[in-house]
């Protein structure tokens, strides 16, 4: 489904990828954890086309992303994507947020578009708050409304890009959960987290990066058990520790 | 197409030169008063004294809400009257020029006062509580406290205001004083050239603004720094 | 002193008898009002393509931009009216220039008032309006994008309306800048409110209640439109979003 093949990327003189290879298959689960700063939310945001970069290739369903032909606004369609900071646009009603891109990019009316978002609210638990702007709700509802808007698009896989990092400890769960049965449905995702307990439950495989490089891709049980390199090894143990 | 004819203006520098001493004049003054008097309106306004702070900020909301062109005609109405009455000066006196620096000096007080107490407000109020748990007055507080570290904060709008300033006083135009622009335009409709005086101007005003805004960028990074 | 207070030369009727002082006074606020109200919308546009032009991915558009601004904002606002009005008819095309002068003269003050006002205050507009956008948490963009938005979609339904909510209060002062600004009109001949003003004085020679009242006239305008700009304020007010009540 998303196929990272040797690819780097620069800012300046500054290499912050080097020579990607990954491969997120449909169905499969794949975290991506790592130290600030080695360069995963980057790989994330390239499989989308949000970051350009310079060598390699990246195909996702078979489409070049880097490629000058694609469309990209097409493709980004197709691929839902969940942020940080939830990005929610804070000048439009909760129902608005999960309409808006329906109804421009797909194309759906609006009465589709709206009841569509009201079925994926519900799925998030937050039917209620449709009448109400992004700032009246709490961190853990904002980044719900985030995976439900992503969801509205029928997106054939979903790129997560710590989104739990921003938010308060006592509302990790709620999101964490929302993806832990998206992840049971079959969705396609790539995650970048620290949340071990969401990798342990639901990975198909743990990515390990270190300083714009892939040091470790393993499934789940051989990573926790006994993962390879030694600067996972030094992770694990502080982030384990940590939580 | 046009066809220039840029011969005019070698020989209306010394002309264009004179107008640019009005200009730097009026631009000057009105800076040093602007911010001196902008300050005690700024002060007065926040002294929490209200035959203090209405009169003061009566005037401000005044001067902000009226044209300039309409301020520099009301003084240069007003103004001779008084001077003429007051101190005797005789009628043929060209008293444009004293109208004309007493309008842009206590209109610019006006802006100038607005920018000094959004300075005034930057600083915070621990510091002027600070300064008086170490005895000092309230008066001593705003001049050795707050004031000094307001200003060093609003050093690069005060200069973007002083561009602002310095590219108004071309409307002392309408009182028919010579400032630079005043000279270029009479030069121009001398010669029939009327043109090229204006964008000969026009380019020199934009050298001289664009030089000090990049100058006040510079330093805004410093300050910022 | 012995000034002679009159308050009644308002209501007497003009030289030539059409209309009052009053009247004079109202045609000029009028055409203040006009003139005012063309320019702003006009600044508005530009500026807001210059704004966006200076945000956008890129050297060229964001330098055309930049240039934009700078040219507007450090040539004096009498120098560029002079220009359109005196300089812009010579430099087109002989048949367009022609063509201009041919109006009547009103018309010509007012064009060339409205152009000079509007593009110079869209300098201003562009700087918040890259300002406001500036201030945008930059995955906004990011957001917009990933759901299929293309680039202008993205201006269009999610930066732009943000922006301008939150640049509501400085686009006010630069409302208000407009009116004061278009007094500048009364030196290409503009009958305008404070060339009215004069030629009241002239007329009348009572010169203080010609300027009471124009003064007058303009702090309502800005009464009106400070009025008028907090409506659109809390109409744009964003729920839960800080900054708003």
């Amino acid at each position: 489904m998303i196929r990272f093949r040797d690819v780097s990327k620069w800012y300046g003189s500054f290499q912050v990828l080097d020579g990607c290879n990954l491969e997120v298959n449909k169905g499969e689960v794949v975290v991506v954890c790592g130290p600030s700063g080695s360069g995963k939310s980057t790989l994330i945001k390239c499989a989308n086309g949000l970051e350009p970069f310079q060598k390699g290739e990246l195909t996702v369903d078979g489409i070049s992303v880097g490629a000058r032909a694609t469309n990209l606004p097409k493709l980004r369609a197709r691929v839902g994507m969940v942020f940080q900071h939830f990005e929610l646009f804070p000048h439009m009603s909760i129902r608005d947020n999960l309409a808006l891109a329906q109804v421009k990019v797909l194309g759906r009316g609006r009465d589709e578009a709206v009841a569509k978002g009201r079925k994926l609210l519900e799925r998030v638990g937050l039917a209620a708050q449709a009448d109400k702007f992004p700032g009246q709700l709490s961190g853990g509802q904002q980044q719900r409304v985030a995976i439900a808007r992503a969801l509205a698009m029928d997106p054939i896989c979903m790129l997560f890009d710590e989104p739990t990092s921003a938010l308060d400890p006592e509302m990790i769960n709620e999101v964490l959960e929302v993806m832990v049965e998206l992840a049971r449905e079959g969705m396609t995702m790539m995650c970048v987290t620290h949340e071990m307990g969401f990798a342990q439950k639901v990975a198909h495989r743990v990515v390990f990066m270190d300083q714009g490089r892939i040091v470790e891709d393993a499934p789940k049980a051989e990573f926790f058990g006994t993962p390879r390199s030694e600067r996972a090894q030094l992770f694990l143990s502080k982030i384990l520790h940590h939580v | 197409m046009y066809d220039f004819d840029w011969s005019s203006i070698p020989g209306a520098l010394p002309i264009l030169a004179t107008g640019a001493l009005i200009t730097l004049k009026i631009t000057a003054t009105a800076i040093v008063v602007g911010i001196l008097w902008g300050t005690l309106l700024a002060v007065a306004r926040m002294s929490g004294r209200p035959w203090l702070a209405w009169p003061a900020a009566a005037y401000v909301n005044l001067f902000r809400s009226v044209p300039l062109v309409m301020v520099i005609l009301w003084f240069y109405l007003i103004v001779p009257q008084l001077l003429r009455r007051g101190l005797d000066i005789p009628a043929s006196y060209d008293i444009r020029m004293a109208s004309g620096l007493v309008a842009f000096a206590l209109f610019e007080s006006a802006y100038y006062s607005e920018i000094i107490r959004a300075g005034i407000q930057s600083v915070s109020r621990g510091q002027v509580s600070a300064a008086l748990a170490l005895g000092m007055t309230g008066g001593q507080a705003m001049r050795l406290v707050v004031l000094p570290q307001a200003f060093r904060n609003m050093v690069p709008l005060l200069l973007t205001q002083a561009i602002i300033l310095f590219q108004d006083t071309s409307l002392v135009y309408v009182i028919g004083l010579a400032d630079f622009f005043g000279a270029a335009y009479k030069v121009g409709d001398r010669d029939g050239r009327l043109v090229e005086l204006l964008l000969f101007a026009g380019f020199l005003y934009f050298l001289a603004c664009f030089g000090a805004s990049v100058l006040v960028r510079r330093l805004q990074r410093r300050v910022a720094a | 002193m012995n000034y002679h207070w009159n308050w009644g030369v308002f209501l007497s009727r003009t030289p030539s008898g059409e209309s009052t002082y009053l009247g004079w006074l109202l045609q000029g606020l009028w055409w203040t009002v006009a003139l005012s109200l063309a320019a702003w919308a006009l600044a508005l546009l530009l500026g807001t393509i210059f704004g966006v032009l200076r945000t956008v991915p890129g050297r060229w558009l964001p330098g055309l931009g930049a240039a934009y601004v700078e040219l507007f904002r450090n040539v004096p606002l009498l120098v560029q009216l002079f220009s359109w009005y005196f300089v812009m008819p010579e430099l087109l095309p002989r048949a367009w220039g022609d063509a201009i002068k041919q109006l009547d003269p009103m018309l010509q003050q007012f064009l060339a008032a409205w152009v000079c006002l509007g593009t110079f205050t869209a300098a201003r507009v562009a700087e918040q309006v890259r300002a406001g956008i500036g201030s945008l948490p930059r995955g906004q963009r990011a957001a917009s994008l990933a759901l299929g938005l293309t680039l202008p979609q993205a201006y269009r339904h999610v930066l732009l309306p943000m922006s301008f909510r939150i640049i509501v209060p400085p686009l006010t002062s630069e409302f208000l800048n407009v009116f004061k600004n278009s007094a500048v009109a009364s030196t290409i001949g503009l009958i305008e409110l404070s060339r009215q003003s004069q030629q009241l004085v002239d007329y009348t020679a009572q010169p203080y209640e010609a300027f009471i009242a124009v003064t007058v006239l303009y702090l309502l305008v800005n009464v009106v439109v400070m009025a008028g700009m907090r409506w659109v304020e809390s109409r744009a007010r964003v729920p839960g979003y800080i900054g708003s009540k």
